[in-house]
This record gives C-alpha cells, sequence and structure tokens, in this order.
C-alpha cells in the first residue's frame, strides 16, 4: 500500500530506542519513515498533529489465533503473526502464502509456519517452502512437542533455515488433560491441574536442544519462576533464546479462574501470585523479549461451558498497549523498553523491518494518548469476540491514529 | 425426633437468615449455623422415613427434575425418593437419552428444563463447575448432585448428619479422609463441611491422589495410613476409581489395599469406637474389606445412605420455602 502524498505528523513525542519519549515530528515518504526528529513538513504534506501524543512504532503481535483486523487496528497492531493452529493448519505452503497476503493492506499478517505435519509433533512439515512462501517463522502452536528427537531435528533443521522456532513450553506428559495450575485455587476448584514445573521442564529440555543445535528459539509464553530462571541462566550463557508473555500472566494469578471464569482459562494456565511477580521482575530485568496478546477471540459457544470443557484462550488485542503502558505507570519498565516488548523485539525476531521508529523503516505508526482513560467492556469490544479476563477493569493509553506503510487506516 | 441429637434452640438466625442462599452448589463458604440448620432439618426427615407411612405433603404440586448428565444410581435413587416423599412431582432427566448426546450445549439444556419451570433442579455432571454455570441461567433453586472432582455438597451433609448422630459435638472429634482425595467430590465437600463445624481433618493418600495446596483447606495431609489413623473418631474410606488407576496413579489395587487398604488390623489404630464410613459404591477387597464394611456397631455405611434421603428431603423443602410462600422464608 502506498500513499502518493507524503505525510508529517507534528508536535508528538517520538518513541525512540532508548530513553524518554522525545519532542518532534515524524515524516513517511512512500510507506517508509524518511525523517524524524527537529523536522519541519514539507510543502505538499499532509500535516497531521499529534497533539502531543506519543508517535509510536505500530504493535507487532507474535502469536494470534485469528486474524481480527478491527481488534487489531483498536488496539494499534498493524502487523501480526498468526499461529498454524488454524482451521486448515499452517503447514503447506500454499496457506502459507494464502494467509500472508490475507490482511494486506491495511494489516500485514506474518504466518508462523506449522513445525510439523498437522502439528502432530511426528513428522517435519516442508519448512523451506514455507519459508519461501512467506512464513517468518516456525512454530509447535498449541502443542509442545514431546519427541525430544523430532524436536532436536526440528532446532537443527531451522537453524539452517534462519528460522526462529516458536514453541510453547509446557512438558505434556506432565500437564495431560490439566485446565488449571496445581495449587489451592485448583485443589478448591476441583480442577484438573499439573504442577507448575511442567514449564520447566519443557524449557530445561528445550533449552538444552537449542543450544546442542545452535537454533533461535523463542519460547511464546513464560509464566513461572523456575522457567525464568532456566531463560536467564541460557541468555547469559549466549543462547539465542528469547521469551514472551502476555498481559493476563503478569496482570492476573490463578485466583482469577474463582467462581469457573472461563474468560480466566488460558494455556499455560494462570499461574500462582508467587510466578506473577516473578514475570513482572523478568520483564523489567530483560529477561523477557516479548509481550503479546495470544489474541484469541472465542464466542460463547467455546466458552460458555463448564471450565473445564471451555475453549482456552482470550481476546487480547485491545488490551495489549494499555495494560503494558500500565506497567510504565507502575514504574516496572519505561516507554522505551514498553515498544521495544510490544512491537521492536517482535520485529527483530520475525526479521522485518519495521517496529521501529528510525529511517528507512516500514512507515507503521500508531499515536498513543498514554493517558487516555476507558474501561475495558466485553460487550463492547472490536474484537470477534468479547472473552477477556480484564472486563469492567478501568486501563490508561488508547491509539487515536494508526498508521499502516504511511497510510492512515 | 431424638433429643440427644437435636441442637439448643436458637442457634441459628430466625427464618430465611437460617440458610439466605437460593441455590445449594455447593458447602464451601457456608456458615457454622447454615450447614447445622440444614442437618437439624433433616432429623424430622430421618424420623418421618422410619415410620410405616412416609410421605408428607409439604411439596405437593411441585415439579423436582434431576438432570443426571452422568451416571448414578444411589444418587439418583435417593434424591428420587426424597422429593417423592415430599409429595412432589419427580422427573429424572439421563443425559444418556437427553439431547445433549446429540450435541446440545449444557446452556441450552439448562434453558429448556427452565422453560419447562421446574421447581427445583437437581444436577450431576461430570465437569467441575457445571452446576454453577446452570444455577446462574435458571430461576429455580438448583442442587448439586456432584460436579466433577469438585464438590457433593448433600453427601458432605448426610456424612456430617451421620457423624453427629454417633459422636456428638464436632469441635472434639478427629476424621481421617483416606483414599482418592484428587478426585474426590465427596472429600472436598466434607472437609469443608468438617473443618467449618469444628473438626480435625485428616486426609490420606498416595502421592499422586493428594492434591497440591490441600493443606490450605484446613486439613493435615499424610501419606502413611498408620498414622493418619492413630486415635481417629472417624474413618471416612474413599472409593478408589478402578478405571483411573492403571498405570497412571497406583501400580496396582493390590498395592493400594497393602498401603491404604482398611482392614481389622488397621482399624485397631483408630480409637476403639472409630466410626467406619464410606460414600459407596465399595471396591471390597481394596479399599476396605468386607469383614470392616460389615462391622456391628462400627460401620456407618447404610446408615449414610438412610441419612441421604433425609438431608436430600430437608435440601428440597429449605430451597422451596421462598416460592412455597412459607411464613419467614417468602
Amino acid at each position: 500500500m502506498s500513499n502518493p502524498t507524503p505525510i508529517t505528523l507534528t508536535n508528538g513525542r517520538l518513541v525512540l530506542s532508548l530513553g524518554e519519549p522525545q519532542p518532534g515530528a515524524l515524516r513517511c515518504v512512500d510507506g517508509r519513515i524518511a525523517a524524524l526528529g527537529d523536522i519541519a513538513p514539507q510543502a505538499g504534506d499532509t500535516v497531521i498533529d499529534a497533539k502531543g501524543a506519543l508517535i509510536a512504532p505500530g504493535l507487532v503481535d507474535l502469536g494470534v489465533f485469528a486474524i481480527d483486523k478491527p481488534a487489531f487496528h483498536f488496539g494499534g497492531i498493524t502487523r501480526a503473526a498468526l499461529m498454524p493452529d488454524q482451521g486448515v493448519v499452517l503447514d503447506k505452503r500454499s496457506a502459507v502464502r494464502f494467509s500472508a497476503q490475507s490482511g494486506k493492506p491495511d494489516l500485514w499478517v506474518h504466518p508462523l509456519a506449522a513445525a510439523t505435519k498437522d502439528l502432530a509433533g511426528s513428522e517435519l512439515a516442508e519448512l523451506a517452502l514455507m519459508r519461501d512462501a512467506g512464513a517468518k517463522a516456525v512454530s509447535t502452536g498449541r502443542r509442545w512437542i514431546a519427541d525430544s528427537g523430532v524436536m532436536h531435528r526440528l532446532l537443527s533443521y531451522c537453524a539452517m533455515l534462519g528460522l526462529v522456532v516458536v514453541t510453547h513450553a509446557e512438558d505434556a506428559g506432565l500437564t495431560g488433560s490439566a485446565v488449571a495450575t496445581a495449587g489451592e485455587m485448583a485443589t478448591r476448584l476441583g480442577l484438573p491441574s499439573a504442577p507448575a514445573e511442567a514449564e520447566a521442564l519443557a524449557v530445561a529440555r528445550d533449552i538444552a536442544l537449542a543450544e546442542l543445535t545452535g537454533a533461535r528459539l523463542h519460547f511464546r509464553q513464560i509464566t513461572t519462576a523456575a522457567a525464568l530462571d532456566l531463560v536467564r541462566a541460557a541468555k547469559a550463557r549466549g543462547v539465542a533464546v528469547t521469551a514472551g508473555v502476555t498481559p493476563a500472566h503478569f496482570m492476573l494469578s490463578d485466583v482469577a479462574t474463582g467462581d469457573f471464569r472461563t474468560f480466566a482459562r488460558l494455556s499455560p494456565p494462570l499461574r500462582s501470585e508467587a510466578d506473577r511477580q516473578e514475570v513482572l521482575v523478568a520483564i523489567a530485568d530483560g529477561t523477557i523479549d516479548v509481550i503479546a496478546s495470544g489474541h484469541d477471540p472465542r464466542g460463547p459457544e467455546d466458552k460458555r461451558l463448564p471450565f473445564a470443557d471451555a475453549e482456552p484462550g482470550m481476546a487480547g488485542a485491545e488490551t495489549l498497549l494499555p495494560l503494558t503502558l500500565g506497567l510504565v505507570r507502575d514504574g516496572v519498565i519505561d516507554t522505551a523498553r514498553a515498544f521495544a516488548l510490544l512491537a521492536g523485539n517482535p520485529a527483530a525476531l520475525l526479521g522485518v523491518n519495521a517496529g521501529r521508529l528510525a529511517v528507512g523503516a516500514e512507515a507503521d505508526i500508531a499515536l498513543v494518548d498514554p493517558e487516555r482513560p476507558w474501561i475495558v467492556d466485553s460487550d463492547k469490544m472490536a474484537a470477534a469476540a468479547g472473552n477477556t479476563p480484564f472486563d469492567k477493569l478501568p486501563v490508561q493509553g488508547r491509539v487515536t491514529a494508526l498508521f499502516k506503510g504511511g497510510v492512515r487506516v | 425426633m431424638t433429643s440427644a441429637n437435636q441442637p439448643a434452640a436458637g442457634r441459628y438466625p430466625a427464618g430465611s437468615a437460617a440458610f439466605p442462599h437460593r441455590d445449594l452448589t455447593g458447602l464451601a463458604g457456608l456458615a457454622p449455623w447454615e450447614i447445622l440448620f440444614l442437618l437439624d432439618e433433616a432429623e424430622q426427615w430421618v424420623e418421618l422415613n422410619r415410620q410405616p407411612h412416609k410421605r408428607a405433603d409439604r411439596l405437593a404440586g411441585l415439579t423436582i427434575i434431576n438432570a443426571f448428565f452422568e451416571n448414578s444410581t444411589r444418587t439418583l435413587l435417593s434424591f428420587e425418593i426424597a422429593g417423592k416423599r415430599l409429595g412432589a412431582d419427580v422427573v429424572n432427566m439421563h443425559a444418556a437419552q437427553s439431547s445433549v448426546k446429540k450435541g446440545e450445549t449444557l446452556i441450552d439444556t439448562a434453558m429448556t428444563l427452565n422453560a419447562m419451570r421446574a421447581d427445583a433442579i437437581v444436577i450431576r455432571h461430570a465437569s467441575s463447575g457445571a452446576v454453577r454455570l446452570i444455577a446462574d441461567k435458571v430461576d429455580c433453586p438448583v442442587l448439586n448432585a456432584g460436579d466433577g472432582q469438585h464438590e457433593h455438597p448433600t453427601q458432605g451433609l448426610l456424612d456430617a448428619l451421620t457423624i453427629r448422630r454417633a459422636k456428638g459435638d464436632f469441635g472434639k472429634l478427629t476424621v481421617t479422609i483416606c483414599g482418592d482425595i484428587l478426585h474426590s467430590r465427596v472429600a472436598r465437600s466434607n472437609i469443608h463441611c468438617l473443618t467449618t463445624l469444628g473438626a480435625d481433618v485428616r486426609v490420606c493418600a498416595p502421592p499422586a491422589l493428594m492434591p497440591a495446596g490441600i493443606e490450605a483447606m484446613k486439613v493435615t495431609p499424610f501419606h502413611d495410613f498408620d498414622a493418619a489413623l492413630d486415635g481417629a473418631d472417624v474413618v471416612m474410606m474413599l472409593r478408589l476409581q478402578q478405571e483411573r488407576m492403571s498405570g497412571q496413579f497406583i501400580p496396582s489395587p493390590r498395592e493400594y489395599r497393602h498401603l491404604y487398604g482398611l482392614t481389622l488390623e488397621r482399624l485397631a489404630k483408630a480409637k476403639p469406637d472409630a466410626l467406619v464410613m464410606h460414600p459407596g459404591p465399595m471396591n471390597r477387597g481394596i479399599e476396605i474389606d468386607s469383614t470392616v464394611a460389615d462391622l456391628a456397631g462400627r460401620s456407618a455405611i447404610t446408615t449414610q445412605v438412610e441419612m441421604g434421603v433425609a438431608i436430600r428431603m430437608a435440601c428440597l423443602d429449605v430451597l422451596t420455602r421462598r416460592s412455597r410462600g412459607v411464613e419467614g422464608w417468602a
């Protein structure tokens, strides 16, 4: 999507890779950022007054389960990495190619290729063909690959192809059919549960294999203290490992599942308060690299069921930005790091020239009023379904304008 | 009514304040007097059920639906008898014969039952929380007849009534619950009930059948059955669910019996007059030996079944008082 008219955003505060937002302007030409800083509009530019808002990179949401454009645009998301767990599993190049085109021009979808055929965890899918059809990374989907031999072969092959492997971290032998984290809440509710250590076991094995193969490994969600320690230690050794999390896991503990609230039925399940606190520490100290929405809109047919029968997942796209900005207000991170977690780091993982304000980068821009208050309302969401565990939560931070490739959407 | 088992008057509030809940989905969170109120109400039905003429007309004209989404014989029969003895029209719905099998959702089923204007609905379901889900969607009182691994409140109440009639004050009692605590809704309801009433509750199971964080429910966990039995006033055995056993949680039924089977020899570790209980159905020779299960004067297993009908009559009576316009409840 190209715009014949250059755009200059003025009177904003530029969110740069380091430090606090700086007053300035940003100019987009031919879909890319042409200049930024202390600049003035040029003759013929469309000038948009940001009125003091943050001029920030559009969010790059790593690991969504549905292409939900209204929700993404509401949330400031300009690119979404689509999980391979679709109605037609993204395990063939035709499916990948179709998905890669499905959001354009005002949303770019980056398909994550299924690591194994039908995501069954046994036979490698045609990863190079899918890469060349537009897949930006490889993913094990909602599941962990239990067979260490398969995971070993996958990682070594992806290392050769230069593809990041995005994996789910829960030892399936330990989790079984669990829907909750073992502990007081699951015991009181009588929910099938698994120990939180299932995550650390999976992380330990996968780090060992990544180290062995030299592959780049991204854990889509790390939610426990023990697993975070493993990631922290691996990074210190120089292993090419990164970790993500969703706002639900830094905002909520398993207490939110009380009364069998299926909107809090997530995968991995919500953890203890102690683990939640460790996630906050890991976001602050750099152990966590990505905050993603895990956007998975589910209608009542999937959620109005007994807790254990309900599908996991939440509609997270609209709350991703304000809940992350809450960390800035709480002093956990600064604004620059917030947008590194939401845009810069996921873009780098996917290898796309976006997610940051830099000359030459794609002009995917969000104007953000970080203080603007609003109330999350599951009945009034832009998402395909309103399954948010944050219903009726007052939040701050709203996108006031969004540009994809220099064009307002 | 047996005066020895009747409470001192006035230990719970008058009228509907004695039990202000519309539904009985669990015993968690109930106040001690609310539980005692239901136990006291059940006493009159124990007496009635021992008469040749077992009929009261208190619920005449009311329709009670027993919606059982999970197979049950004992509990269904108990609720059916309870409803009929109170004079209600009782309808049993078996999920195996219902549109649930055709893909209808639980919510749809609940709305259908609601549209039939039942006066009370009794639900059993294999999923924890399913009863709460239905209760939120219907206009009449809902009774939980067992939901997944969550609660089986009338079982907890009938066990408490059995214990009270045999032992009296809960505050002086040590109750040992042994078996598959992890999967047991009976255990959870009993834990809530007995700890609320002041009993010292011990739970005993092999590690794989012991839920994490159980200590938070104010019980003392044991893996050693002999230690758990030491000085116990009540020994409550749980059914080992054989379908969940093979290679999963314990090595074999034979080995389970070796460690956790209640034999006469083991029972001697408890107090000499310790009451033996089991919610049934029993695996004789596995979690409990026949010599113990049938021990005259000690085994309360058939008494539990008897108390079950009385408790369910009490619950149906109390929960329908508001709709019946009973004075102080309307």
